[in-house]
């Protein structure tokens, strides 16, 4: 049996979220959702695990930090200690208050940047990337659900069916 | 369905209150000095008094911004600002005390302070009378600048110990103004003027805010308006549960704009009256907004743990994590807010070290030390760990954990805000301190789960109340 790829395409999101609890609940693997903005409750149901992101966002948050204390520690205490206001300036942690503002930009330029990049490769938006896109409608006003053939154990027509009795507007087909 | 106070949590929150009765009496025993106990009494007689305050505000936002995640438990703030009166009693008992000489927390209150000539036979009897008030001696020494120029020098202060260092102020000032009065006061007639040397000039300057009519006008204005707002919102809000019409709820709409206009106001100007002006020498332009940012994450974090106790106790099935996911990131935001407006107002008086502006905090440094760095580290540090994770802020284990320390981390912001301004050095955290927190806690969490008892814990006419339950995040 040749391996397939389905398209079944939706004009409402909650058509779309509810054919896919359908096809789910029948034993089908949806492959991927395409939809011109997010729609709510999708994730779960189509088995899109919950993002790491915000783990990577502490690590790239801590590294910032690390990168000003340490920047801040050498520039103005150890090489060149620096008059702060008077103050005594032997060890860090004496002109700390000086260093907060510094320290608050670097963990958010640091945790904002390395999410955003994190994200940008993940998802591979990067410059010279072709579009994984099937249909160009979907990021105007359509929603596409993509099954493969290769991933479940019903046959291309029965999947078909199923997309067709729960509210698919068009269904396309395609050798994979 | 209505909720249901039983017997085991009423014998519990009078418990609470029997320990700040015990406190009490335990002060007294032990001879702990009245201005420590009027502190005491004015520190949660605030910190109450706000967590009320922010009850209502939440339940103002909400209306104002037409936010459904929150109907589902709004009956819980509403319950929180029914404690207003009460509050309110308590900080007017003590700000009367202050007018009236009982305690000393307000010593601007003096108008002998502000008396620019004065006689010598009332100099006198002033200065005897301050003899007999030995805390009220030291505090209005060591806020009388004229003594030497600036009363609050930081090098100064640093050289003398704290215990003599406002005794051993010269009660004969120097500068020209003031040679009549040290050339002759031994010789001078009972009715001789004289130019007073208790004469403050900051407070005199500051009078036409800091009177007490205006401060009693003030005070007045403000709890009257916030109950004033408490009454309006939650009788519309009990009447909408019998018809449900959205006509209650508009008008609630609309009152909410006029009370957040009240409140960004009277928030501000509360705090610099009942909180600044404790030390009435020393300024801060953000003073307002760190109270207010104190205030509403204790709020927030007072709602969460009621929600929890009603969840925990079988009530608020339409109430799951996604709405105490909300709540922990109110709990985490604020929480980093009041650290912001915390930094912000610390690191430009130190970095400028201005001995006017520095004093503020060369006296929690000073006495306070390991308190003043506990409350950062319990209102920051802590909260910021606890409550960073998504799993964490939808644990509500961890939700009650870090709401409790919030809770007694902001207590003692407010106890750092007061007693270095009233008791110096002369502080401590005993049986007084913690009872009269417990105690107070207790009232309040009657007083507030009495108010649930009165209505449906669901408004179940909001327009929103459907929303709310359907709130996934």
């Amino acid at each position: 049996m040749s391996k397939k790829v389905i398209y079944g395409l939706f004009d409402d999101e909650e058509i779309l979220l509810k054919s896919a609890k359908d096809l789910v609940s029948k034993g089908v693997r949806i492959k991927d959702v395409f939809s011109p903005f997010p729609i709510h409750g999708i994730d779960p149901v189509i088995g899109v695990p919950r993002t790491r992101l915000s783990i990577g966002a502490f690590v790239y948050g801590a590294t910032g930090l690390s990168l000003a204390w340490l920047m801040m520690g050498y520039m103005l205490i150890m090489d060149w200690p620096m008059d702060i206001g008077g103050k005594p300036s032997q060890f860090f942690y004496m002109n700390l208050p000086a260093f907060v503002p510094v320290s608050f930009e670097m963990t958010v330029f640091c945790a904002a940047h390395g999410m955003a990049l994190t994200y940008l490769i993940v998802n591979r938006l990067y410059p010279g990337q072709q579009p994984h896109n099937p249909d160009n409608r979907t990021t105007d006003d359509k929603f596409m659900v993509q099954i493969n053939t290769g991933d479940n154990k019903k046959t291309a027509e029965e999947i078909k069916s199923i997309l067709s009795s729960t509210g698919a507007i068009e269904i396309t087909e395609k050798e994979a | 369905m209505n909720y249901t106070l039983t017997k085991n949590t009423r014998n519990i929150l009078f418990g609470m209150m029997g320990l700040g009765v015990v406190g009490l009496i335990y002060a007294f025993v032990a001879g702990i000095e009245g201005q420590r106990i009027w502190s005491n009494l004015l520190v949660n007689g605030l910190f109450f008094t706000f967590i009320a305050l922010a009850g209502t505000l939440f339940v103002a936002i909400q209306y104002a911004a037409e936010a459904g995640w929150s109907a589902g438990f709004k009956r819980v703030p509403e319950a929180m600002g029914q404690y207003l009166p009460i509050g309110g009693l308590v900080i007017l008992i003590v700000l009367a005390g202050s007018a009236f000489h009982v305690n000393h927390i307000y010593h601007w209150m003096d108008d002998y302070l502000t008396t620019e000539k004065t006689t010598v036979q009332d100099l006198r009897t002033y200065e005897e009378g301050l003899q007999h008030h030995a805390t009220h001696a030291e505090h209005h020494d060591a806020a009388a600048p004229v003594a030497e120029g600036h009363g609050h020098d930081a090098h100064a202060a640093e050289a003398t110990p704290a215990a003599d260092k406002y005794e051993s102020k010269a009660k004969f000032p120097q500068g020209p103004e003031h040679d009549l009065y040290a050339a002759n006061y031994e010789k001078a007639a009972p009715t001789d003027s004289i130019a007073n040397p208790h004469f403050d000039e900051i407070l005199d300057g500051k009078s036409g805010y800091l009177n007490k009519p205006f401060f009693f006008a003030r005070a007045l204005i403000y709890l009257l308006g916030w109950i004033f707002f408490t009454w309006f919102f939650r009788k519309r809000s009990l009447a909408e549960d019998l018809a449900g019409d959205e006509v209650k709820h508009k008008k609630n709409m609309n009152a909410s704009g006029w009370f957040l206009v009240f409140f960004a106001v009277t928030s501000s100007t509360m705090a610099w009256d009942w909180v600044m002006s404790v030390d009435p020498h020393w300024f801060s332009t953000l003073f307002g907004w760190y109270v207010f940012a104190g205030m509403f994450v204790t709020g927030l974090t007072t709602i969460t743990l009621i929600s929890i106790h009603l969840k925990r106790n079988g009530y608020f099935q339409h109430i799951n994590e996604n709405h105490f996911h909300d709540l922990g990131k109110f709990m985490f935001g604020i929480s980093v807010f009041w650290t912001y407006l915390w930094t912000s107002q610390f690191l430009l008086i130190w970095y400028a070290n201005i001995p006017e502006e520095v004093t503020y905090f060369q006296d929690r440094w000073e006495n306070y030390k390991v308190l003043w760095v506990t409350n950062l580290v319990i209102n920051f540090i802590f909260p910021f760990l606890v409550l960073m994770s998504r799993d964490a802020k939808r644990n509500l284990t961890f939700l009650a954990v870090a709401g409790v320390a919030i809770i007694c981390g902001h207590w003692l912001d407010v106890y750092l805000m007061i007693m270095p301004g009233t008791v110096k050095a002369n502080y401590g955290i005993g049986l007084l301190e913690i009872g009269m927190f417990v105690g107070f806690a207790g009232l309040f969490g009657y007083v507030t789960l009495n108010a649930l008892t009165k209505a449906s814990l669901v408004a179940k006419n909001h327009p929103f109340v459907d929303e709310s339950a359907h709130h996934h995040i």
